[in-house]
């Protein structure tokens, strides 16, 4: 009975406040980005990191690309698919924006896709991850500056495989398309390269208590993978602490769960725990470390991945914005050099763009540790230039079902 | 034989949580015939009071205690100044309620920020503590201790005492309670002071297990509604039982069909709504 009324408030709230944004569309001589990120509820931490991630970039560039004036409009998604795209149509014919930034969730993306064809309108996607966005179903209009679901846990499955030498490894997960993607893209190359995934659990999003999923967990595990977006990280390692698991089973981790945006405010559970990432605001390298000290100035929290995910997005602009003369009304023109941007040096690394959209990345392996008093993700060994398809052939590649609950399937369960 | 004993404690553990959760909800539904929406918020909210607590350096049990105190005083307000108003109009009161825990829901998100917050349990009760061949978390046996005193005190407030025997009058029949004396409106303020207060101090409890977060409030609520049907509306016995129905249900459908979790959860409820509409302990509508 609460979910209706509640979807029905927060829809009459966000026609309420959309009523009162200001009607004002600035003079056409300015560039206009819509950015669609989350203020209000459980993902109004990361959605902030996303608007603190572009204001950063727009900030060092004087909110100037290629001589003319850049204007940000932000929209509250609410990680609500209907609002996402009401809020999107908004930013399109009222605010009559020329590219969009965000969203931030899957989900979201997914609900706009439709407008974004139709409407033609160039988006650079910062952290919806959706698998199928730059695989099997391509939107002309749509880039990513942050990575696949699949993408880095891939790497996380090598170094456990060949690294760590780990053999046995059960699953816990949030029953999320994203978790989803995220656990079979490690079990795909986990598998593949002689480890096995003999317990596979997706737990519901709202779970108060993991005590019966952590009590339940095989014997003799060499590590359990887990990945799970906001409270359900913590929650989950703290019931794995309680029961005595803590430094018997070694934790790897999806991206998402120890994210620095949410990372300080865990407890030292999480010391210790693994995770590969596009991203840590503790590489080593003059592009981060300029980048970590100015968001750490500005908004007293280190940056995580939708914060470089969406300050990545403003270098994309940049420079497709200057290949075009600062002529974004050109669609084709813009979008097409959207797609052939390369960047030489970021707070990640080099990045480039592959065939279908998504970039060719360093993916990091990072293990959480307490320095200077906060935790941070210590990078232990980089990846250079790891694709969606890791070392697979993309015609093979996507050949295969799109990553899911049951693909690739788990054949070692016990 | 293991597994069994370990996911029967959790179910207890669950179960403990859940009582906390509930009795307010029940409490309150009895007397008044308020339907509550705000509760989960109010169990949101005590844990965020918990947390400042304890941030100011204040141990684990007074943060319970202040919790329970800030919510009580909130209750006092909310009924006195809103609900009062709207007796007997129990579409007004959900609308009120619902409206009072976006309230407080938006609010929390302002002072508290979006991040999700840790409250440790104390150092004391840290870690685990094996029992021959069983593991289990020390703190959590505080927190079935913590629901079963909260049980036996509402148990001896209601049937043992005159205060008790006065609140059991106004459920009853509040017009020949008050023709007898009663000050039933005294006793409603009362009740769903004791009643907030009981949701805030399950919020403190629950957090170190649970942690916070925007959202808890809409997470809890449907757990405490499946209790209290279950149970049976307005009856303290009812939400006793329910609470270790559901707990044990909860706990050994996730061990078993994790995948089907929340159609076990809710199908006993449904299966109860369908032959015993009053819930186990409930009584028949009149």
């Amino acid at each position: 009975m609460s979910r209706p009324v509640l979807l029905l408030a927060r829809f009459l709230v966000s026609v309420l406040a959309s009523g009162c944004a200001s009607l004002a569309i600035a003079q056409s001589d300015s560039i206009r980005i819509g950015l669609l990120m989350v203020k209000t509820g459980p993902f109004a931490a990361p959605g902030k990191q996303m608007e603190d991630g572009l204001t950063q970039f727009l900030r060092e560039r004087n909110y100037t690309l290629a001589g003319r004036k850049v204007e940000l409009i932000t929209a509250d998604t609410a990680a609500n698919p209907a609002v996402a795209k009401t809020k999107t149509q908004e930013l399109i014919e009222r605010n009559k924006v020329h590219v969009l930034v965000g969203p931030l969730a899957a989900s979201d993306m997914l609900a706009i896709d439709d407008l974004i064809r139709a409407a033609q309108i160039p988006i650079i996607a910062s952290s919806a991850a959706a698998e199928d966005l730059t695989q099997r179903k391509l939107n002309p209009w749509f880039v990513r500056s942050a990575g696949s679901s699949g993408q880095i846990s891939h790497a996380m499955a090598d170094y456990a495989a060949k690294d760590l030498k780990y053999k046995r490894v059960a699953i816990v997960a949030d029953d999320l398309t994203f978790s989803q993607e995220v656990v079979a893209g490690f079990q795909h190359v986990f598998e593949e390269s002689g480890g096995k995934v003999v317990q596979k659990i997706f737990s519901p999003i709202s779970t108060p208590d993991y005590a019966t999923y952590v009590t339940q967990l095989k014997p003799n595990l060499d590590a359990v993978f887990i990945s799970f977006s906001g409270a359900n990280g913590p929650r989950f390692l703290k019931a794995f602490g309680d029961y005595g698991l803590r430094g018997k089973v070694a934790v790897l981790a999806g991206m998402t769960t120890v994210d620095e945006a949410i990372l300080n405010t865990m407890s030292d559970d999480v010391i210790g725990v693994l995770s590969s990432g596009w991203y840590s605001a503790a590489t080593e390298n003059p592009e981060n470390r300029k980048f970590v000290a100015d968001f750490r100035a500005a908004n007293k929290a280190d940056p995580g991945l939708y914060a470089v995910g969406a300050y990545s997005a403003g270098l994309f602009l940049e420079q497709a914005v200057i290949a075009v003369n600062g002529k974004v009304e050109d669609k084709q023109a813009f979008m097409k050099a959207l797609k052939s941007v390369r960047i030489k040096a970021s707070p990640r690394g080099e990045i480039r763009l592959d065939d279908y959209a998504n970039p060719i990345v360093n993916a990091y392996i990072r293990r959480v540790e307490r320095k200077d008093g906060r935790l941070m993700n210590v990078v232990l060994k980089t990846y250079p230039n790891v694709s969606q398809f890791w070392s697979y052939d993309p015609k093979a590649f996507l050949a295969n079902p799109v990553y899911s609950r049951e693909w690739p399937p788990a054949k070692n369960l016990e | 034989m293991h597994a069994w004993a370990v996911q029967t404690f959790n179910s207890v553990a669950f179960a403990g949580l859940l009582f906390l959760l509930a009795s307010g909800f029940t409490l309150i539904f009895g007397l008044m015939k308020i339907p509550n929406m705000a509760h989960g918020a109010c169990f949101m909210l005590g844990a965020y009071v918990g947390y400042s607590v304890i941030q100011a350096g204040l141990p684990f049990f007074v943060a319970v205690a202040a919790a329970g105190v800030a919510l009580a005083l909130l209750g006092a307000i909310v009924e006195r100044v809103v609900l009062r108003r709207m007796e007997a109009n129990e579409f007004a009161q959900v609308l009120a309620t619902v409206g009072i825990g976006f309230i407080i829901a938006d609010a929390s998100l302002w002072i508290w920020g979006g991040d999700a917050l840790q409250i440790p349990e104390p150092a004391w009760l840290r870690g685990p503590v094996r029992m021959g061949d069983l593991v289990v978390p020390k703190y959590r046996i505080a927190l079935i201790v913590c629901a079963a005193v909260a049980a036996l005190a509402l148990w001896l407030l209601v049937d043992k005492t005159r205060l008790g025997a006065m609140i059991r009058a106004g459920v009853d029949n509040p017009n020949i309670a008050r023709a007898m004396g009663i000050r039933v409106s005294t006793l409603s303020t009362f009740v769903f002071c004791l009643g907030s207060a009981l949701v805030g101090m399950g919020g403190v409890l629950g957090a170190p297990i649970i942690s916070i977060y925007p959202g808890l409030d809409f997470d809890m609520l449907p757990l405490a509604f499946i209790v209290v049907i279950l149970g049976g509306i307005g009856s303290l016995a009812g939400a006793f039982v329910g609470s270790i129905v559901i707990g044990f249900i909860y706990t050994f459908g996730q061990a078993w069909v994790a995948d089907l979790a929340y159609v076990i959860l809710f199908l006993p409820m449904a299966l109860v709504l369908i032959v015993r509409p009053q819930g186990l302990f409930g009584r028949p509508a009149a």
